[in-house]
């Protein structure tokens, strides 16, 4: 299920390294993560549900979900989407809930950290935030969960859309790449394979763990640039191995070169679903059809006129009815629908080895909600999102948000928000960044000045305080 | 307008009213615009050298000036919806430059399948040119020539033979 070549593409392998798979010696790349090993050697099931012990496979791939959690070294529970693969390593399909270790022998001490600006998040907004806070000088620590810095940059092969200043016509993995390079030029501390999982306010702390040990962070300020995750639908089968977000499929193919299936199916015609369907042509995949719930595309026209000029049939008013396969998506049961959205009696069949949801994205607001800042459910933003002042700052003092966290949007304004709320956090420090605000609220104004903008800006209206 | 949201392509109908005439691409390559929905995005107006191509603000669609175009594809090239191509008549023969980004690459002198906006074989062509566009990708402009005036307007992709 390699990719050897691909037009965009080059992946770098280096040496193979041997782990453990229920005993069992499997190769791998030292580069990647246990849950992309494990695909690579055509093993889909990670673990048995605690009850009905049904197979359960990957689903998020970045760290966000809890699908793929196995057994590895004796600890449980492990997300072994964001765990790098290493020499010797013991993974085992979890059942169940898992028990507790029975020593704690593998937990390292604690460290503690005092930046003057905590951002959580790597990705255009993270990046962003970092970069511009460091450039004049202010003491940042940047986390990131995943074993990348760049967040879902690093998948984006296709050229972005924009005007040349956010980068318009570059690809998003250049665009990782530069904003990387900056970051590094610049000395930015910063930790990868760091999952960022509490605060405690009266102390002012966040907690991180990092290689078995603890990390005690206190920040004056924080960037909440957590992103967001895919969402689930409702059907028969949705826990088989192989149904997973369309944004897992892309970075087994884009970011490790494995393939996700030999037919696939796309759930959801947005601009994540004709994207990827996109890039897994390009990777040498049969997308056998995108089907769409709702009557139109909701992507940009464009990435759809990209899938059907190679052949790949787009249906609206179609959505999932059923996955069927044992221990592995075998096929998908298609139902259309009627202008209500009801089930229609026209059911067909398609066989896939993979069906990949793009059925929009949620804010990864968990850490803000713990963090006591003000919530609100607005659909249009993709769930549950902070309130913000036009500064970008939460109802908690000191604390920002910046990208997808605060509504899910394009790559493009998460850069922009990154940078101004560190432009914000250094007004605050005593900067004269009056006029680079300004016009950098225009520039946001000027890209949310599109019809398909219309909806976010009223859900932003919604959150607005002050 | 066909109800191109319902189905992913455009019909010809959609963009023959605006399609430039046979005497303008005679005499060199001519770009042409299936970019018909308003999103944010203007990197073709930036990169054209002749201001050929011009947007009210970012989120317009981008009108083409066929005299003062040059057909000299910077704009298809940079295009992130690869939603432009230049059309060419090069003495008894009809040529099309279309963005390709998949592997393997045609030769220069491969006969190749026309594809239509769905993917359907309409015919076949010769291909002319294969520029390289990237320093590290193997995304190119692919230019395809054929005998058929026609299918100016219905050729947007290419099938390589035992590809």
């Amino acid at each position: 299920m390699e990719i050897f070549e691909h037009p965009i593409l080059r992946f770098e392998r280096k040496s193979k390294i041997t782990f453990f798979f229920e005993g069992n010696p499997v190769e791998a790349y030292p580069q990647e993560t246990v849950a992309m090993a494990l695909y690579r050697n055509g093993i889909n099931v990670f673990s048995y549900s605690p009850k009905l012990h049904r197979p359960r496979g990957l689903f998020c791939a970045i760290g966000k979900c809890s699908s793929c959690l196995m057994e590895v070294n004796g600890i449980p529970n492990v997300r072994t989407c964001i765990l790098n693969v290493q020499e010797g390593m013991k993974v085992k399909r979890q059942n169940g809930l898992g028990d507790l270790p029975k020593t704690s022998e593998f937990l390292k001490s604690e460290k503690e950290y005092s930046p003057t600006v905590l951002v959580i998040g790597s990705g255009p907004a993270g990046l962003m935030a970092s970069i511009t806070l460091k450039e004049k000088g202010v003491d940042v620590l940047l986390i990131e969960q995943n074993p990348n810095l760049g967040g879902q940059l690093i998948k984006q092969t296709h050229k972005f859309f924009g005007s040349q200043k956010e980068k318009a016509g570059t690809r998003g993995i250049e665009i990782a790449n530069e904003l990387v390079k900056e970051l590094n030029s610049l000395d930015v501390n910063y930790f990868t394979n760091t999952t960022l999982f509490s605060f405690y306010p009266r102390e002012n702390v966040f907690l991180a763990f990092k290689d078995n040990e603890l990390l005690k962070i206190f920040p004056k300020f924080v960037v909440f640039a957590t992103g967001a995750s895919e969402k689930m639908i409702p059907f028969e089968g949705n826990d088989l191995p192989n149904v997973m977000g369309a944004g897992a499929a892309q970075t087994l193919v884009n970011v490790y070169g494995i393939k996700v299936g030999t037919n696939v199916l796309m759930v959801g015609a947005g601009n994540v679903g004709l994207i990827v369907s996109y890039q897994l042509l390009q990777a040498g995949i049969n997308v056998k059809a995108v089907v769409e719930a709702s009557d139109k595309i909701g992507g940009y026209f464009v990435h759809a006129a990209k899938l059907t000029r190679f052949g790949v049939p787009i249906y609206t008013r179609t959505t999932i009815k059923k996955a069927v396969g044992v221990d592995k998506v075998e096929k998908a049961i298609l139902v259309e629908l009627d202008e209500n959205f009801n089930e229609t009696s026209k059911e067909f069949e398609i066989d896939v080895d993979a069906i990949l949801l793009s059925v929009g994205l949620q804010p990864s607001y968990q850490l803000l909600a713990q963090a006591g800042c003000e919530m609100k459910y607005i659909p249009s933003l993709g769930g549950y999102v902070p309130l913000r002042s036009k500064e970008l700052e939460t109802s908690v003092k000191n604390f920002y948000i910046a990208g997808d966290v605060g509504g899910i949007e394009e790559a493009s304004t998460a850069m922009l928000e990154g940078k101004l709320a560190s432009l914000s956090i250094l007004k605050k420090l005593g900067f004269d960044v009056e006029k680079e605000k300004e016009a950098l609220e225009l520039d946001l104004a000027k890209l949310r000045s599109t019809p398909f903008s219309k909806k976010i800006l009223q859900g932003l209206k919604e959150v607005a305080y002050e | 307008m066909s109800n191109y949201l319902e189905k992913g392509y455009l019909e010809v109908s959609d963009i023959i009213d605006n399609f430039p005439s046979e005497d303008v691409f005679s005499l060199h390559p001519v770009a042409v615009s299936e970019c018909v929905q308003e999103i944010p995005c203007n990197p073709c107006v930036s990169s054209c050298p002749t201001k050929a191509i011009t947007m009210q603000d970012i989120s317009s669609i981008p009108v083409i000036n066929y005299e003062q175009c040059i057909g000299c594809g910077k704009c298809v090239q940079v295009c992130p919806g690869l939603a432009l191509f230049l059309v060419f008549k090069n003495k008894d023969s009809y040529e099309i430059t279309l963005p390709y980004e998949m592997l393997p690459l045609p030769k220069v002198l491969d006969e190749v399948y026309l594809l239509d906006r769905t993917g359907k074989r309409i015919g076949t062509g010769i291909v002319k040119r294969v520029i390289k566009v990237e320093k590290n990708t193997y995304s190119s402009l692919i230019t395809v020539s054929f005998k058929e005036k026609s299918l100016i307007y219905e050729v947007r992709n290419i099938g390589v033979k035992n590809g």
